[in-house]
């Protein structure tokens, strides 16, 4: 028997359920009520695409150090609440860890392994016992079980029974009852079990702060409301839906007139991805800010009117929250590998605004920026999040607005621009940054009017098949695009404290495991500068990146190393100066596998410099 | 098609409406679909509704997917918006057009190819969306910008130019819209302006989905013998059922009219629908009996036309989602955006 795994306010607990038996709530509960020390906690739902019944798991990353990534290796406490998975959950726990199952029935020696350390807990007869509802059965064992946790790990039972009061707030019955499940798990674990067995503890820290406990997709839906999205269509698909569903719920609250009680936004599940793009672009030329939230199939879908919109100019914004691909591909895992299929999304020459946003008050912030982007340069703006940030609750910067901030309507003429005589050419380049002038419909009797369509045209929007229009025209897009690279969210630096020749780019989601890749990396004597990407087209300050650099490790959650891919177009360079890091299993990335593979490349690299090999 | 510019000046004895246009203020571009086309005849009886409407030109939205039918929004009512989208998918974009500033006049103009083909799903959600609008398809069984295959309108066993029967089952878009769910529905002619007018009149009058089927000759690739949308066929077998004479707001009643002729359709803003009856007795405030006449002038080889069946009592899209009554493109960051003590607010109850 290896010895006990020691931690305090650095584990990882994993519990593994069915799906569908109320287990999320009280999982949820566990990891809030750590947070409540000021413990910072990183829950990840790993489940399957399926309703009821399926083997679900809640991985809860206890850091008292805010390591925000999933850390990768074995589990310190496996939570075995589910017979079907047994066998493989049993394996995942790392020597010198704790299984905590319910004793219920016996088991036979051999369901377990001799280097953990075992606690049962009769969690179904402590049940059977106490309730004769079978639903109250199956809800109270869970909060059974984190009331046992609760003594074996030395969580505080005040900050349970506080979020129970917060939870159920105004039902009393409720609250007690709860209370007296929870004290059910506590007081036999008390009665029945060694208080040194289990050596994971939590203790009260204060490095939560002001931080707030959110999922993305409620926070992208919130970006959506502060950045005056009106109109919203959308098309159920996993894992995007909750997206517009919190939009829903949040517009519920701040967005109907107190007097009459009426809307002011318009919400469409519609028939398909191509209605609800074609809804977005209907109404964004219509002068409302409008969005849809979707999924990687849900853009294949898309596509033809995505090249609509840019070549039309019509703004959209699309919030992406990404899975595995390709295909149905999971659906309920995590990727980043729609960047190639939104970057340059539709047929003809086209590409597109994407947004990389690290977490959920980025979402916020990036979904409220994007509306601003896509009215200023009249093209479709992509908000590129995933399953990991958008399905799991992540500790965070508070949301914040600026009080004087104002809806950026971009480049529209009024009546009175037009009575004033002003020339409006709908595709015309009037101030020399590619982004021409627009009218909304109706906005004048006798001028203003134009025809907006898929095909070529000149300036003045008449049709126009001729070569040097066309070309004319394209140019300007380019321009655009150029104007875009300034006005996007720029790269953020983080440089190493000593000087180094190698460089690590990185973007979205990886964000929380590359900070902790870095600190490994670094106290083990292997220094990088890293650069977080926060949109395409690249800032130049991308390119001054990977020229200061003799090697750049590019990671993402792709097979294909797609960013790699779109630097590589973007810019003149030698392919062997970007190296790609690549985890694409539908896990989130840790910061282990990051730490691991560069330190293993950059020692071949580390024998000759790159300049001087190359000489 | 005309190589001849309109003349940019207008006569000056050209009657003026009640909001200050004449008719050419509502034409358009100069068509460059073939001469003898249905679709010009259709788009003539556009300028002509918008026109008797008193509509101000700039508060129409012209919509269309892809086609011949579609290229039709350039050809009338110049002073206003228009969005050549794409194949099919017109409804969508003018349903989001639609929610974003419900005070514009939405035309959506489609064709057999862009709507029952390509485009079914979008044109069978729109209808029973109830989106505010005139659906317009200029229907005439067959593809004309790629010259000449069939539209999944064409009539089974009708014969192609080459000389091929076509073999599929055909669409009935008035039966389609109907079901989805379209609260005023009507088949029409190109070629009978009479009845085509009044009844593009009536649609943009009506709040709620309305759609017309109008049966529109190719003169290319569609008018020969052995079609069942050459303009022979359908003067042959037209069977209208009725012809709007009036569409009465609150004004008196000065026109006296023979009991027995006519039939009235009183809607929920208080306006009536006069209809002349022609021939038989027809209610088409009446749903069920509405679906039984289609089929059997189906099934006898008829082309049904009039105002088939109408909702007086409809509802749109807006109401649906009790949005506010300005449009919903005008309102701002004090409208939109709860502010700060609400973020805090927000900030507190996700700790």
């Amino acid at each position: 028997m290896p010895q006990a795994i020691a931690a305090v306010n650095d584990f990882v607990v994993k519990f593994a359920n069915v799906n569908g038996s109320g287990s999320a709530s009280a999982n949820e509960l566990f990891a809030r009520s750590i947070l409540r020390m000021g413990v910072p906690v990183s829950p990840r739902n790993i489940f399957p695409s399926n309703i009821q019944g399926l083997p679900t798991w809640y991985e809860v990353r206890v850091t008292e150090k805010g390591y925000l990534g999933r850390r990768g290796g074995g589990v310190d406490m496996m939570v075995a609440m589910n017979p079907q998975t047994w066998a493989e959950d049993v394996k995942e726990i790392e020597p010198g860890g704790y299984l905590f199952y319910d004793s219920t029935k016996p088991m036979p020696s051999s369901m377990f392994r001799e280097d953990i350390n075992v606690i049962g807990v009769p969690l179904t007869a402590i049940t059977n016992a106490t309730y004769s509802d079978p639903r109250q059965r199956q809800l109270f064992k869970n909060i059974i079980y984190v009331g046992a946790l609760s003594v074996l790990l030395d969580i505080d039972e005040k900050e349970i029974q506080r979020l129970f009061g917060e939870q159920f707030k105004g039902k009393e019955k409720l609250i007690d009852s709860n209370v007296k499940a929870m004290n059910l798990g506590r007081d036999w674990v008390k009665q029945h079990v060694d208080p040194d067995l289990v050596k994971l503890k939590v203790r009260h820290a204060d490095n939560v702060g002001d931080r707030i406990f959110v999922e993305g997709n409620s926070a992208a839906a919130l970006g959506a409301v502060y950045g005056g999205a009106t109109v919203c269509a959308w098309y159920p698909i996993t894992p995007s839906s909750s997206l517009a569903e919190a939009f829903q719920s949040h517009c519920k609250k701040f967005r109907h007139d107190k007097e009459t009680g009426k809307a002011k936004y318009a919400i469409v599940q519609a028939e398909d991805e191509l209605a609800s793009i074609g809804m977005v672009i209907g109404a964004a030329w219509n002068g409302a800010r409008s969005f849809t939230a979707t999924s990687g199939p849900g853009i294949s879908l898309m596509t033809e009117f995505i090249g609509l919109a840019y070549f039309a100019e019509v703004p959209a914004v699309l919030v992406n929250v990404q899975r595995g691909g390709p295909s149905t591909g999971m659906p309920t895992r995590t990727q980043q590998s729609d960047l190639l299929g939104c970057a340059y999304a539709s047929n003809g020459d086209t590409k597109h605004v994407l947004l990389f946003p690290e977490d959920p008050r980025e979402c916020f912030e990036f979904t409220a920026d994007a509306l601003d982007l896509a009215d200023r340069l009249q093209t479709p703006v992509f908000v590129m999040t995933d399953l990991d940030i958008g399905m799991n609750h992540r500790l965070c910067k508070p949301f914040a607005w600026d009080e004087n901030r104002v809806l950026d309507r971009g480049k529209v003429m009024t009546a009175e621009d037009l009575e004033a005589g002003k020339t409006f050419g709908r595709y015309l380049d009037v101030d020399g940054d590619g982004i021409p002038y627009r009218t909304y419909p109706g906005t004048h009797p006798t001028k203003g009017s134009y025809f907006t369509r898929g095909t070529t045209k000149d300036e003045f929007a008449r049709y126009s098949e001729e070569g040097a229009v066309y070309v004319r025209n394209m140019e300007r897009l380019q321009k655009k695009w150029e104007t875009a690279k300034k006005i996007a969210p720029q790269p953020l630096r983080y440089s190493s404290p000593k000087p180094t020749r190698f460089g690590v780019i990185y973007f979205g989601s990886t964000s929380p495991a590359m900070d902790e890749a870095l600190d490994h990396l670094e106290a083990e004597g292997n220094h990088v500068n890293a650069l977080r990407v926060r949109s395409f087209p690249f800032a130049q300050s991308v390119e001054d990146f990977i020229h200061e650099h003799d090697r750049v490790f590019i990671v993402e959650q792709n097979r294909d190393g797609q960013l790699r891919t779109m630097l590589m177009s973007e810019y003149t360079l030698d392919a062997r100066k970007l190296v790609p890091v690549l985890h694409y299993d539908g896990t989130p990335i840790t910061a282990r596998f990051i730490a691991t593979d560069i330190a293993k490349k950059l020692g071949q690299f580390k024998v000759v410099s790159f300049d001087k090999a190359a000489s | 098609m005309t190589y001849i510019a309109k003349p940019r000046l207008h006569h000056p004895s050209l009657v003026k409406n009640k909001a200050g246009f004449t008719r050419r203020d509502y034409e358009g571009a100069v068509s460059t679909l073939c001469a003898g086309c249905g679709h010009d005849s259709i788009s003539a009886a556009i300028i002509q509704a918008c026109y008797e409407l008193d509509i101000l030109p700039h508060q129409v939205a012209k919509l269309s997917g892809i086609g011949c039918s579609s290229k039709a929004p350039t050809y009338f009512v110049g002073a206003s918006h228009g969005f050549n989208t794409v194949h099919g998918r017109m409804p969508s974009v003018m349903t989001g057009a639609n929610l974003a500033n419900r005070d514009l006049i939405y035309m959506g103009v489609s064709g057999d190819g862009d709507s029952a083909s390509i485009g079914l799903g979008q044109f069978a959600h729109v209808m029973r969306r109830g989106v505010n609008m005139t659906y317009i398809v200029m229907n005439n069984g067959v593809y004309g910008l790629t010259k000449g295959q069939f539209s999944a309108t064409a009539d089974k066993g009708s014969i192609s130019k080459k000389g091929v029967a076509n073999s599929d089952s055909s669409i009935d878009m008035v039966s389609l819209a109907i079901l989805m769910g379209a609260t005023f529905v009507g088949r029409s002619f190109s070629g009978d302006k009479h009845q085509l007018v009044p009844l593009i009149k009536a649609a943009m009058d009506h709040k709620g989905a309305a759609f017309l089927d109008v049966i529109s000759p190719c003169v290319a690739f569609n008018n020969h013998p052995g079609s069942t949308k050459s303009y022979d066929y359908v003067r042959e077998h037209n069977e209208a059922l009725n012809r709007i004479d009036f569409i009465e707001t609150r004004e008196e009643i000065t026109t006296s009219y023979d009991p027995g002729t006519m039939k009235t359709v009183q809607q929920h803003d208080g306006s009536i629908l006069r209809l002349r009856k022609l021939g038989e007795d027809y209610d088409p405030s009446d749903k069920v009996s509405a679906m039984k006449r289609i089929q059997e002038g189906m099934h006898a080889g008829e082309v049904v036309t009039g105002l088939l069946y109408v909702d007086p009592t409809p509802s749109d899209l807006h109401a649906n989602l009790n949005t506010v009554d300005v449009a919903l493109n005008t309102l701002n960051a004090p409208d939109l955006c709860p502010g700060n003590a609400a973020l805090d607010k927000i900030n507190a109850s996700l700790r």
